[in-house]
């Protein structure tokens, strides 16, 4: 693909990269703190990752080797067009493979491979404060914030049992950074929350708010619960239908008009390279992937 | 048998490939050219400078040729490039009382010095069909009269000099830029003003309609609108001295507005001021109203809890590019959420029917 040359590598320019880029470091310097930043108008449209594509644009050097992934997978439209945007304008290397990538962009999940220090990982974050669904004003979430003041968080996560027998969230789980901040992990799957206490740095991008947050490597992330109710990181029960895993987060597909089902990983990276190695699902055979 | 899905690349290609045929349209027609766009689909140029934050009538129509007459899309075109270029410095403050006015009306005055110019207006014609304009259409003689030589005064400088109506105070501190700085709250009134000029006409519109009705009702008058061109003065600092950079076409609307008044303080009538890119009345009136709710605070009077009064509510919303994206995100796959709130769901239902079966079993 050729590199379009009109533009400054990964498109912003870099006095807009150096706001990015201290906006990072304050938020890697106080975890799971939301911090402000001048989001710039990206040429896709809000609320398609142009957070995760502007701090990505910041960390990019011309060494890197970059993988995108929506919904674990790298070749869903979106990661497709995200990957396609840093190839022309910044020419980067880009790869598949979670453990050759420096630098991942991602929707929704965080691959399986467990990531290493020399990695970075970009979340795409629609709605970065945690508390927003419990109190719409900005104004008074950063008061909440600053204020430790999380009540009202328990007391959602409270009612929930009370109603439901269980906490009533399954993505965007909220969690606890560094015994300080409430924070937003982005709407992974509550199966991801675990991991988030790892070697790689892991930036947060929030474009249309403005927001940008990071947790440094090795830093306490806790999923909020009870001691009665404990988290639960819960996934389909089953193995993989092409890879034969049962450590994975599954997708369920439709098979047919008789409602049958497979569950396949999430992430396609994982499923390919245990097939590659041998592996195989219930569907193995059948299956042409 | 399941076959991953794969090839999202040369479907993105494809479809690109398809939205370019569509664009063109029948092939047998004459394609449209930027020329015609900007000089007869001008209130769409205005309407996509003014919510696109750039004065440049022919990237306008180059942008709304591309995006198919797609104003918001082709807002964006614009908002999306505007964000490449340098910001070089501040302006001078345009003086919209030097405005060569095109329009200028005033609903409090029968008359006034520069008097009621309706200009070219939509205002009075009856809304029929003209299928004339569907056949070719001849040009039609228009009387011409001279131009007013002499600058036309704003209206509410009269109201000014008998000390009725609120004077603002001048504040020469640059404004903040809400393209590079984020947004916080609560913000000043050059800030609001920024936020509602680039706003979403619909939103703009709406919230101004609502305080009509009684939503924070304060009953305005157009104390004057006026459309026409402004000189852009820029100090160049190696000159020492400010120069003409180029002209702008502006609507502006002043409201009157009920005054306010207290045993100490007599009472004086307030304003509602807005200033937008472009022949966009509709747009400058909205944004005179909606200012004029958001001030609320500042002029001692009451929240009602409405909407045009909510500063956060309103600026938060009134951006049709940040909404849009929001909004088609959710086209996006989210199968990684749905499938586990589907999972949750089975969970609960299951042990709905377990507690369910335990009770039956108990009686």
């Amino acid at each position: 693909m050729s590199v379009m040359d009109e533009y400054n590598f990964a498109y912003i320019d870099e006095q807009t990269k150096r706001m990015i880029r201290r906006a990072i470091l304050k938020g890697l310097a106080v975890p799971g703190y939301q911090v402000p930043f001048a989001s710039r108008e990206m040429p896709m449209p809000y609320g398609w990752g142009t957070g995760g594509v502007q701090v990505s644009a910041a960390a990019l050097t011309p060494d890197d080797r970059l993988k995108v992934i929506d919904q674990g997978a790298d070749d869903t439209t979106n990661a497709v067009s995200i990957r396609k945007f840093f190839e022309r304008t910044a020419g980067v290397a880009t790869t598949e493979e979670t453990s050759e990538a420096t630098i991942i962009q991602t929707r929704h999940r965080i691959p399986e491979v467990e990531l290493t220090e020399d990695q970075i990982l970009v979340y795409q974050v629609p709605i970065p404060e945690p508390l927003r669904f419990l109190e719409p004003r900005e104004t008074e979430t950063r008061k909440m914030h600053s204020l430790e003041e999380y009540g009202l968080m328990h007391v959602k996560l409270y009612e929930d049992i009370s109603r439901h027998g269980n906490i009533a969230t399954a993505f965007a789980y909220p969690v606890m950074v560094n015994d300080r901040y409430v924070m937003d992990p982005s709407p992974i799957p509550k199966f991801d929350n675990p991991k988030m206490e790892m070697a790689a740095v892991q930036l947060f991008g929030a474009g249309r708010e403005q927001r940008i947050y990071a947790v440094p490597p090795w830093t306490k992330v806790v999923s909020l619960d009870f001691e009665d109710y404990p988290f639960d990181p819960s996934k389909a029960d089953h193995p993989c239908d092409l890879c034969g895993a049962e450590d994975s987060y599954l997708d369920e597909v439709i098979l047919d008009d008789a409602g049958n089902r497979m569950f396949v990983c999430s992430d396609t990276d994982y499923c390919r390279s245990r097939r590659e190695a041998g592996h195989e699902g219930r569907l193995a055979a059948e299956t042409m992937a | 048998m399941y076959v991953a899905v794969k090839g999202g690349e040369r479907a993105i290609d494809n479809a690109h490939a398809w939205l370019a045929e569509e664009r063109r349209g029948d092939l047998s027609v004459a394609e449209l050219s930027i020329a015609q766009i900007r000089e007869q689909l001008s209130l769409a140029v205005n309407r996509v400078m003014a919510e696109g934050s750039l004065f440049d009538p022919d990237l306008a129509a180059l942008a709304i040729k591309q995006s198919r007459g797609d104003l918001i899309e082709a807002i964006f075109l614009i908002r999306a490039y505007r964000t490449t270029l340098p910001r070089f410095g501040m302006t001078r403050p345009v003086e919209t009382g030097e405005m060569r006015c095109d329009r200028r009306i005033s609903a409090t005055f029968k008359d006034a010095p520069g008097g009621q110019v309706l200009g070219p207006t939509f205002d009075y014609t009856h809304r029929l069909l003209d299928f004339k304009l569907a056949a070719e259409g001849e040009p039609v003689p228009v009387p011409e009269a001279e131009g007013r030589a002499e600058p036309t005064p704003h209206i509410t400088e009269f109201l000014a000099d008998e000390d009725l109506i609120q004077t603002e105070p001048r504040d020469d501190t640059e404004p903040r830029d809400i393209t590079r700085q984020p947004m916080s709250y609560p913000a000043d009134r050059a800030t609001r003003a920024q936020a509602l000029t680039r706003g979403d006409e619909g939103f703009v519109l709406s919230l101004a309609y609502s305080t009509q009705r009684g939503y924070a009702k304060n009953h305005a008058f157009v104390g004057e609108l006026r459309i026409g061109m402004v000189d852009v003065e820029m100090e160049i600092p190696e000159l020492g001295f400010a120069i003409d950079i180029g002209e702008v076409q502006l609507t502006e609307c002043e409201t009157v507005n009920q005054f306010k008044g207290s045993k100490t303080e007599p009472p004086q009538f307030t304003r509602g001021y807005g200033l937008v890119f472009g022949q966009t009345e509709r747009k400058a009136i909205s944004m005179a109203l909606v200012d004029r709710a958001l001030r609320w605070e500042e002029l001692g009077e009451d929240d009602k809890g409405a909407p045009a009064q909510d500063e956060e509510f309103v600026l938060s919303h009134c951006d049709n590019i940040q909404a849009t994206g929001f909004l088609e995100h959710i086209k996006l796959p989210h199968y990684v959420d749905f499938q586990s709130e589907l999972e949750l769901v089975r969970k609960m239902r299951r042990e709905a029917a377990d507690a369910a079966a335990a009770r039956e079993a108990a009686q």
